[in-house]
């Protein structure tokens, strides 16, 4: 009989051993697999991981586009990572980065075509106001209703993409497109747009706000009561509570930060990269972001090195793609082993595994 | 122009020139990096299957003289602009995008590298010279399809899959409707919007639901083949058609025909001009006449003089003696819109946004 049998004091190297050792297997199990698609597998590990960061035709590009792809996954995952250390799980920050997207587009769009400077941050306002709203529906229905936030926030993802689809048919679409849907391009029109801000480099202000972010959320943790709250939660929730942490107030604190900080990826994203509102304008940062959390154990620096592997896998996948025609659901599956490896790795770290039966009842 | 694009358009503009300075256009080509970006995935059956058919046509006809490459399940967004700059950077000639979301993406990278060529399908954008578009004249299909559904129509109630309000769309519904109308003056026509162009099981229950109204004969907008299967589980009761490939596995009923997009000439064409150099700017819009919609065959479960009838409007329109958007065409509001014998100007089908009369429901906004 194998069973599994909790460690007393997990091993500090292998808390921070471990990402890398999933990185390590993802690099082996991923090998073999596309050598059974009859790819060179070598050859596909270091297009994925090599290419995007050295390789000379397209490394001056690539480079910059990594933080372009990390910037939304590292501010949604650090503020997802302040709850999920509280013990407060919010799956939605996809649809808390829709809504904060469209509420921020819908500001800008009313107002256009006014030129000031103070509609972009009146939009940054606005996309946070509705991130943060809509994570407070499943944070109200839990403190209010003791609901599960997890089914609440995770479903009013779908509900915020229908609002999305909507929105790029009706309200928010280009008058002057034809009828096609979609809004307009909010990264051409000066007082919208979230513009490169150093040319080559791919810096806009969400990739500043995400360096910001990283840095606050590590003083929050190590210095502000409020992190000692949230990490106390998480560990000793009885404790917790006899030392006057109220868990209803924790889980508003969390869940509107963390819906706020999505709601702020999709308002940048909106007016940079992506530009408009379109009925696809999602394409699941707010769930990635999760793996990123995790993968960066939930600590600001680690998500921050996290989601620049994350995004790493993304763009040396898509060079993968079509330099060796790969196919795109061979690269998902590397992105999934990276978690699946992650999550089993953890697993031996804090348990070990014994043969054989029990000798005596513990 | 924005600071943003003339700074992004100056940065990349080293790159193009690194990439692209080797190779002379005007000459033609010794040899073609051709690169293709697929909005689905290639299995889907429907599609981008069709457009990858075509990319495997290329190979075939110009062997080593040209190289493909592809991407599939593509996001259209910022992503899409992402794979077509790494696509040019990978020293492509001639990229291929093909779905109506990659527009903006298109035009935007084609600014940073005028020596490259971009061909995009179904969109109206060419703001750079090196920007082609192309689309096909499924209208012409859906004629034939209406015709069919009016005759085999037991309910009188058939159905439409639309995906998204786009004139491309609405221009096929029309069409559909007009048809069947003409040979089936008590058909009324639902429609129900997917909003995607594959999503499975969205497009299931969207048969589904059309089925439950007590549609009969259900044509489909979406790349998948799901609509079929779903009206396999009938009996019979329900037929529908093959949409932008065969879907001949659903012979022969409930699928009972098919429009299917054949790429294929095009991209030879195209990629043949870049070769020997006479590659120009081009606005194509080609339909059955120039054998990019074909008619998949007519099966035995339409009666024979329904069969006859449907093949001969087809070798009507491919020898251009009919047009399906022939007045008098009234708007769905009554005023007119084609006179007696008129036919649709190409700019209004570009922009149709507008039900004809008989329609019931509005275009969603």
């Amino acid at each position: 009989m194998v069973r599994l049998e909790k460690r007393p004091s997990p091993s500090a190297f292998w808390q921070w051993a471990t990402p890398v050792l999933a990185v390590i297997l993802t690099m082996i199990a991923g090998g073999i697999m596309f050598a059974i698609l009859g790819k060179n597998p070598v050859e596909a590990i270091r297009t994925i991981f090599w290419d995007p960061l050295f390789n000379e035709q397209f490394a001056a590009y690539s480079r910059p586009q990594l933080l372009v792809k990390a910037g939304p996954l590292i501010l949604i995952a650090v503020g997802l990572s302040l709850g999920f250390r509280a013990g407060i799980w919010n799956i939605g920050a996809e649809g808390q980065y829709i809504m904060g997207a469209i509420c921020g587009a819908a500001v800008g769009l009313a107002l256009y075509p006014l030129e000031t400077r103070w509609v972009f941050p009146l939009m940054v306002a606005a996309g946070i106001f509705g991130g943060w709203l809509w994570a407070m529906i499943p944070a109200i229905l839990k403190t209010r209703f003791n609901t599960n936030e997890i089914l609440v926030s995770l479903l009013l993802v779908y509900v915020a993409q229908n609002i999305l689809a909507s929105m790029s048919i009706g309200l928010l679409r280009n008058p002057e497109g034809g009828g096609f849907p979609g809004s307009r391009n909010m990264s051409q029109i000066p007082a919208m747009a979230n513009p490169e801000l150093i040319p080559g480099t791919g810096l806009h202000w969400g990739v500043i706000m995400a360096f910001v972010v990283v840095i606050a959320a590590y003083i929050l943790l190590q210095r502000h009561i409020l992190g000692y709250h949230i990490k106390l939660a998480g560990q000793a929730p009885r404790a917790a509570r006899f030392a006057g942490v109220s868990p209803n107030r924790l889980v508003v604190l969390c869940m509107g930060l963390s819906g706020a900080l999505a709601g702020m990826a999709g308002l940048f994203e909106v007016t940079g990269p992506s530009g408009q509102i379109s009925i696809d304008f999602n394409v699941g940062y707010g769930f990635t972001a999760i793996i990123v959390a995790f993968l960066g154990r939930l600590n600001p620096i680690g998500i921050l090195l996290a989601g620049l592997l994350m995004a790493l896998t993304y763009i040396g996948g898509e060079l993968a793609s079509f330099m060796l025609g790969l196919p795109s659901a061979a690269i998902q599956a590397f992105q999934g082993m990276l978690l699946f490896f992650l999550l089993a790795v953890d697993l031996l770290t804090n348990f070990r595994i014994r043969f054989g039966t029990r000798k005596e009842a513990l | 122009m924005q600071r943003r694009t003339i700074l992004k358009g100056t940065a990349a503009l080293g790159f193009a020139s690194m990439v692209g300075g080797k190779a002379a256009f005007a000459q033609g080509l010794e040899k073609a990096k051709v690169g293709f970006v697929y909005v689905g995935p290639i299995g889907d059956g429907g599609w981008t299957f069709q457009h990858h058919e075509g990319a495997l046509a290329v190979q075939q006809e110009f062997g080593d003289k040209v190289e493909i490459v592809w991407q599939e399940n593509v996001p259209e967004g910022a992503d899409a602009e992402r794979v077509l700059t790494q696509m040019a950077l990978s020293g492509c000639n001639i990229i291929f995008t093909t779905s109506f979301g990659f527009m903006d993406p298109t035009n935007a990278v084609a600014a940073k590298f005028p020596d490259i060529k971009f061909e995009h399908a179904t969109g109206y954008k060419r703001d750079h010279a090196n920007v082609s578009t192309y689309n096909a004249r499924f209208y012409e299909g859906r004629a034939i399809q209406g015709h069919i559904a009016g005759k085999m129509t037991k309910s009188n109630k058939i159905g439409y899959i639309a995906s998204f309000p786009i004139p491309e769309v609405i221009m096929g519904i029309n069409s559909y409707y007009l048809h069947a109308k003409k040979v089936n003056p008590d058909v009324e026509l639902s429609i129900v919007w997917a909003f995607t162009w594959f999503d499975p099981a969205k497009e299931a229950d969207s048969a589904k639901a059309l089925i439950d109204q007590g549609v009969d004969v259900i044509a489909s907008h979406t790349d998948s083949t799901a609509p079929l299967a779903e009206a396999a589980k009938t009996n019979g009761a329900v037929i529908g058609f093959g949409q932008a490939s065969d879907m001949a596995d659903y012979k022969p009923s409930p699928r009972v025909s098919s429009i299917i997009d054949n790429w294929a000439p095009y991209y030879i064409k195209r990629v043949g001009a870049l070769l020997d150099g006479t590659y120009a700017q081009a606005d194509a819009w080609e339909g059955i006449s120039g054998g990019e919609v074909e008619i998949g065959e007519i099966t035995d479960a339409v009666p024979a003089d329904v069969k006859a009838e449907a093949e001969a409007m087809r070798d009507a329109i491919a020898a251009g003696t009919y047009h399906p958007f022939t007045g008098p065409i009234n708007k769905q509001d009554g005023t007119a819109w084609l006179a007696e014998g008129a036919t649709a100007p190409d700019g209004d089908l570009l922009g149709m946004m507008f039900y004809v009369e008989g329609i019931t429901g509005d275009i969603p906004s």
